[in-house]
């Protein structure tokens, strides 16, 4: 789809495009609206799905793990194994297996994999550092334990939580261009086909745009992670 | 299911080939950690050691982070072209974050009675360093080794884009070597950097002060807790810097 519209005219672009100089601002500008912006929704999408659903099974698990403690060992051993694995060999080693294949599926388990760990460990993390006083507090006051967990443990473990979503968003918004060789969508696509024709203007374009949305990205979660818990401001170093 | 089969003929048949782009793909990574640790450990440890530079040491690791190492490879390739330069730098980059950020982080948070008492024996501020801060910093120093050592094989694959051979060849040449040759490989290269992460977590254990050695378990490989307040101490704190970057 990309590979119809990207592909550098070298014969008849203008000068700096058929050099193949550094970087062509005319032809970036020019394939913004039909390369770059859609592989930037496209790179959004993917991470979003991926922390989304990711924080959606490591939360789960980590509250399974708060109120018993043995299953903190399984869950951080598998996804500790996921997150060693480098992504390249994991969406390959995922392409064969039935029902895979080069989809939006086999590229967001892998992705969603990576941000198990990074989740689960911040949310137990978080949780497990909430005073004693403060459980104890909630106790007197005739919580049930189910209230204690979402009244006082939740939301005072929210630091560490939201300090979790940021370093797995940064995560995926990085491996997600990886997702691009067997998918075609998101930043990395740009960035493969440049590598088929060598052009810089592509190569520059697509990879500034990636660091662009990553270091963007993780600003906005600072800025979110201190709004929402104002009280931690004091702790953060 | 057939593929995986397949790709374990694939295993068998050319030893030789996966061998060969395995070892280039070590070698590579090695190189790059030597070149990152040379530039980033004294660095560290030398901030540490002053108390300085925090925000720098700190923030370096975030930024690291962010960085996609495909795009940092892709930018390369336009500036630096294709071959060992580029490989290198990207590889470079993609290490220094975590071995600066955990070397600061190992020699700052020594415990500063410890390092009270060492001065109040006689030390010199060069003994101080060589015979307390950095043994109590090694458990947390060699995390961060291992953290950047796994990013860098996962980049050392990617890196074959830009011309850096060993096992990425393999993954990313379908067209020559088939799925089954594409899984075989990627299984190669997940093996590896479980390995060089089991390996090197062996070694932490064994470098980890005998009195730092507080928890039976050490704590799985991958990122830290982060956000959390580092007020445990020093053998059982989280890395501080989850560099995860495109691996």
């Amino acid at each position: 789809m990309l590979a119809q519209t990207v592909i550098p005219d070298f014969g008849g672009g203008g000068a700096c495009v058929t050099q193949n100089r550094t970087f062509c601002w005319d032809w970036f500008s020019a394939h913004w609206g039909d390369t770059f912006q859609p592989a930037l929704l496209q790179h959004l999408a993917l991470t979003g799905i991926a922390v989304g659903i990711g924080f959606a099974i490591a939360f789960s698990c980590a509250l399974v793990a708060h109120r018993r403690a043995w299953f903190e060992r399984p869950f951080s051993g598998v996804s500790g194994l996921l997150y060693t694995i480098p992504s390249i060999a994991l969406f390959q080693l995922l392409v064969p297996v039935p029902g895979f294949g080069l989809t939006w599926v086999t590229a967001e388990v892998a992705l969603v994999s990576y941000t198990l760990l990074i989740i689960f460990r911040n949310v137990l993390t978080g949780l497990r550092e909430v005073p004693v006083e403060a459980r104890e507090a909630a106790t007197g006051m005739g919580f049930t334990p189910r209230q204690t967990l979402w009244r006082v443990e939740v939301p005072l473990a929210l630091p560490a939580i939201v300090a979790g979503v940021r370093v797995a968003t940064v995560t995926v918004i990085s491996l997600a261009t990886v997702a691009a060789y067997i998918i075609d969508a998101g930043l990395g696509a740009p960035i493969f086909h440049a590598q088929q024709t060598t052009f810089k203007t592509e190569f520059i374009a697509a990879g500034v745009l990636a660091v662009a949305l990553a270091l963007v990205a993780d600003g906005l979660l600072v800025a979110l992670q201190r709004g929402l818990t104002p009280w931690a401001r004091r702790r953060a170093a | 299911m057939g593929t995986f089969f397949d790709a374990f003929r694939f295993m068998v048949d050319h030893l030789g080939l996966l061998g060969n782009g395995a070892l280039r793909t070590f070698v590579l990574s090695a190189a790059a950690m030597g070149v990152s640790m040379a530039v980033a450990l004294p660095l560290g440890l030398w901030l540490g050691h002053l108390h300085r530079g925090s925000l720098v040491a700190i923030n370096l690791s975030n930024v690291g982070r962010a960085l996609p190492s495909l795009a940092v490879i892709s930018i390369n390739l336009a500036l630096l072209g294709l071959g060992f330069l580029n490989v290198m730098v990207a590889l470079v980059i993609v290490a220094i974050p975590s071995l600066l950020t955990n070397a600061y982080v190992a020699v700052d948070g020594v415990d500063r009675e410890a390092v009270a008492a060492a001065r109040g024996m006689g030390m010199r501020p060069w003994q101080v360093f060589s015979r307390v801060e950095f043994p109590l910093a090694v458990p947390l120093l060699f995390a961060g080794a291992r953290t950047a050592s796994i990013y860098v094989v996962g980049t050392a694959t990617l890196a074959s884009i830009a011309g850096g051979g060993g096992l990425g060849d393999i993954i990313f040449n379908q067209a020559s070597y088939g799925l089954p040759g594409v899984v075989a490989a990627a299984i190669w290269v997940a093996a590896m950097a479980l390995a060089v992460d089991l390996g090197l977590g062996a070694v932490q254990r064994l470098l980890t002060p005998r009195g730092l050695r507080a928890e039976p378990d050490a704590p799985v490989v991958g990122p830290p807790a982060a956000g959390t307040s580092g007020a445990s101490p020093a053998g059982e704190r989280l890395e501080p810097a989850a560099t995860a970057v495109a691996r």
